[in-house]
């Protein structure tokens, strides 16, 4: 069957079925590489993407269960010319190891700032639990989340 | 965060260069035959152009067999090339890890690769921008010594100019390296020692194709396997009906116990490989250990015990002797992302992109798996999630490649699922180490005996021989069988990396046990055994401290000469605020630890603080100091990165980790199953860096674990006069030391 969905601002049709999740679809029908397989359980964070603005996995999200909402991935927020506050801040931090977790971190700290633009480290780091590094990058991280709301906070 | 970069020295790049002088001054007088043995990777790999391509607008391709695994080494290896090639970074492009392309250096591992393949590009680019300059001169009739080098332009002083493009046009790099050019001098401010931004990470940022998870091929479908329920369990039989009734089914694939199956799309192939593993009948398999008694039931096992380090002096008498015994479990490498590769079958060629650590050996092992000519088999690197030693990568590229066999002109691309990660993945394996040493009167230890047991810590591809590796290979129909277990030998070790001290004792003894018998598969976690021998080294070391009455850092410094151990030790307690015999206050305390990693590469100090909750037996790690010193350093920022994130794996290991497992099989296969340590518990991380130009650069990557599991450790007694020998330092055996 082929399915609608909103992803990044644009109308998108996917033959895929309803219970597929929407990691799948955005990875291998519209080529969006940001969201990362890790568990397919809903526990590590690596596949998070925005769903009318909230953090949800998209290992667990089936696409027939999406409707309208908007769908936004990190393609969505930025790209490497032109990138988004989080991004830029990820790059100045150089917050990344092996970088597979940090579009979770990303997703996460966006619908963070979106509803806390001025959080402190402590909340920053609360927020980020449910997100997996191995990498032990946590600390610059932190210290690019915190960066970015400064920095979102001038503009 | 990185406090400071320290530098040490300012000798000019001395020893290095004079070393290779006198190696080819000698060089007449060996056999004729025998070619001279060239530093770093240029050993095995002697053609100049094996290692750089000047392009003809004057850019330069360097390969290097050295992969990325988000360690930072393709930038710390670019920065190597710009600088010795007069190049800006951005003219500099890296190709790694293609068995087509790149020269063969191995393994990306041990810490090694800015010394080993840093070293080669330092002196084939030295190399290269001698002969481009020595064709500048014959060109423009003036001697090489009157020309200036800027940006890949030589210059003569008469204004005339040649750019290195028109120059390699008529230079033929295909000659043996000479290894004879000196690099240039280290100077400050230059390209190698600055925190240049990774080339990576802006990609990784944004999306960008940055992985071997995100190759799409033409035509490319999607595999899945299913394994069995425990190790060597055979198949019996499977009713393959209800899988091949999924819509997009392509191939269901089984060879022997080995069981996949290839879909067009990704999310079908998840559903078939549940079908498949309802509908598999398995029968046998091994009998792991009890988990109760794992250390006993491993030493039982067979052993080959060689004496590593033994030295006999005459001492005081002994006034007092401590013996104790530290352990640690199975730990996972953990990958946040499951281990994934992309294979292809076509015309009787096999080509496999991978995250595998070394695409030559597997590339060998692949051929053997096959029966096909090595030439036959192309492994290309791409980047994976960080794996931290040997995880999956080199088995999900066999298991991809058995799949595209059954579909042959398509592309396979397979990523495990989180439970094959974590069942499948080779461990680092559970130890134990036993410590026995005596002090004289004065407090001085005179009298030191050590013993380790352990599985080997290398099983990667290539076996040798007709043994091969590979998982997937031993469950074929026509299996093979692994390679024998081995340790890697001293100085660098396996078992006993780091089991020999570098602290002076007049008498010593250290004995390595591999144990042949492996219950559980393992391999190579990030630090092999050093972390283990470490983690104990400097616990017996705070505990002969504590009997001897003596501050940690005074008492280890007591037997300490190196001077650049002391001086590492001296820079983190300094920043730390060390107080001499501070006492702990049964919640909060903190411990020092040390180790120069391999006893050859980056020294390490760490200082770390902890808290203790007494009811729950949670233990914290607030904050650590580090100060790390790793000779040369080409990328501060690349370096303080690897020793945090060191230092932060380590505390999770410490405090959190243990694969499970009951007498059928492992238990733990997801992130519930298998704890880390979450964003909320990590300890604030502080390096200090100190660089010595007039040294060689020394590997870090594995530098840290080690000296951060000592200083928690220390840590814990020093905040409740109890000690903690088994790791993981979890609440229930913090309850059970606490009384």
């Amino acid at each position: 069957m082929t399915i609608s969905l909103k992803v990044n601002g644009a109308r998108r049709s996917v033959p895929a079925e309803a219970d597929t999740p929407l990691l799948y679809v955005l990875r291998n029908d519209l080529a969006l590489n940001g969201a990362k397989f890790g568990c397919g359980l809903a526990q590590c964070g690596a596949c998070t993407v925005l769903l009318d603005g909230r953090a949800v996995r998209s290992c667990v999200t089936e696409i027939g269960a999406i409707g309208e909402a908007e769908i936004t991935t990190i393609e969505g927020l930025g790209t490497v010319d032109k990138p988004h506050a989080l991004q830029q801040a990820f790059i100045d931090e150089q917050a990344a190891q092996c970088g597979y977790c940090i579009n979770g971190m990303i997703m996460t700290a966006k619908d963070l700032l979106d509803q806390s633009p001025h959080p402190t480290a402590a909340e920053v780091r609360e927020a980020l639990a449910q997100n997996l590094c191995r990498c032990g990058t946590h600390g610059r991280i932190v210290r690019a989340v915190l960066r970015a709301a400064q920095n979102m906070g001038k503009t | 965060m990185t406090e400071a970069v320290v530098n040490l020295t300012r000798r000019q790049f001395g020893k290095a260069a004079g070393a290779l002088v006198v190696a080819f001054a000698l060089a007449p007088r060996l056999a004729v035959a025998q070619a001279p043995k060239l530093p770093g990777s240029l050993a095995n790999n002697r053609m100049l152009d094996a290692w750089l391509r000047i392009n003809a607008d004057g850019s330069a391709t360097i390969f290097t067999g050295k992969v990325e695994l988000g360690q930072g080494i393709s930038t710390a290896l670019a920065q190597i090339a710009a600088y010795e090639l007069d190049l800006p970074l951005a003219r500099v492009e890296m190709i790694s890890g293609d068995t087509a392309q790149t020269p063969d250096e191995g393994y990306t591992s041990g810490s090694q690769s800015i010394e080993s393949g840093g070293t080669a590009i330092r002196l084939a680019c030295a190399e290269a921008r001698a002969l481009l300059v020595d064709h500048a001169a014959k060109r423009l009739g003036l001697a090489a010594e009157e020309l200036n080098v800027s940006e890949g332009i030589v210059a003569g002083p008469d204004g005339r100019k040649l750019g290195y493009g028109e120059l390699a046009a008529g230079l033929d790099l295909h000659r043996e390296v000479g290894a004879t050019v000196a690099p240039k001098p280290q100077a400050r401010q230059t390209i190698v020692g600055r925190s240049v931004p990774r080339r990576d990470i802006s990609a990784k940022v944004t999306g960008g194709a940055a992985y071997v998870q995100d190759i799409r091929l033409p035509g490319m479908v999607h595999g899945r396997v299913v394994r069995p329920p425990r190790y060597d369990a055979r198949l019996d039989n499977v009713d393959e009906a209800a899988a091949r009734a999924i819509p997009g089914v392509v191939a269901v694939v089984r060879d022997g116990s080995f069981l996949g199956v290839v879909t067009e799309r990704e999310e079908q192939a998840i559903k078939a490989r549940d079908a498949l593993m309802r509908a598999a009948k398995w029968s046998g398999g091994a009998e792991l250990p009890d988990p109760a008694r794992l250390h006993e039931q491993l030493m039982a096992l067979p052993t080959q015990s060689s004496v590593v380090s033994e030295k006999q002096a005459a001492g005081s008498p002994a006034a007092q002797t401590l013996e104790a015994t530290y352990t640690r479990p199975y730990l996972a490498h953990a990958s946040i992302g499951p281990s994934c590769a992309v294979a292809e079958f076509s015309d009787g060629r096999l080509t496999v992109w991978t995250h595998s650590q070394g695409v030559f050996p597997l590339k060998r092992d692949l051929a053997k798996a096959f029966k096909l000519d090595a030439d036959a088999v192309r492994c290309v690197h791409a980047e994976g999630s960080g794996c931290y030693g040997h995880n999956g990568a080199d088995d999900v590229a066999l298991d991809a490649a058995l799949l595209a066999r059954a579909v042959p002109g398509r592309p396979v691309r397979l990523q495990w699922m989180r439970d094959d990660e974590f069942a499948w993945e080779p461990y680092g394996p559970a130890m134990l180490a036993r410590a026995k040493a005596s002090l004289d009167a004065n407090g001085r230890i005179v009298d030191w005996v050590y013993e380790v047991w352990s599985n080997t810590h290398s099983t990667r591809p290539a076996a040798p021989g007709e043994n091969n590796n590979l998982l997937a290979s031993w469950y074929v129909a026509e299996p093979s069988q692994p390679g024998p277990p081995s340790n890697i030998p001293q100085p660098a070790g396996g078992g006993d990396r780091n089991a020999v001290p570098l602290y002076d004792f007049p008498n010593q003894r250290v004995v390595n046990h591999l144990i042949t018998g492996m219950p559980l598969r393992v391999s190579a976690l990030r630090s092999l055994g050093a972390y283990v021998n470490v983690f104990a080294v400097e616990s017996f070391m705070d505990e002969l401290a504590v009997a001897a009455g003596q501050d940690p850092v005074a008492f280890r410094l007591a037997h300490l000469s190196d001077q650049r151990a002391r001086a590492v030790i001296e820079s983190v307690t300094r920043k730390a605020g060390w107080k001499a015999s501070e006492k702990g206050d049964g919640a909060r305390g903190r411990g020092i630890a040390f180790a120069k990693y391999k006893n050859l590469a980056t020294y390490v100090a760490v200082v770390a603080e902890i808290e203790i909750d007494r009811k729950s037996g949670r233990v914290r790690v607030p904050r650590a100091f580090a100060a790390a010193e790793p000779g040369q350093i080409i990328n501060p920022d690349g370096l303080a990165n690897q020793i945090e994130g060191g230092m932060i794996q380590s505390t999770s290991w410490t405090l959190r980790e243990a694969v499970r497992f009951d007498r059928n099989g492992i238990t733990s296969r997801d992130w519930n199953g298998y704890q880390i340590l979450t964003m909320p518990e990590v300890p604030e991380i502080s390096v200090m860096l100190h660089n010595r130009t007039g040294e060689k650069p020394l590997g870090a990557g594995e530098a840290s674990q080690g000296p951060m599991a000592g200083a928690i450790a220390n840590a814990f007694a020093n905040a409740t006069g109890h000690r903690l020998r088994d790791l993981p330092f979890s609440p229930e055996r913090v309850q059970a030391a606490l009384g």
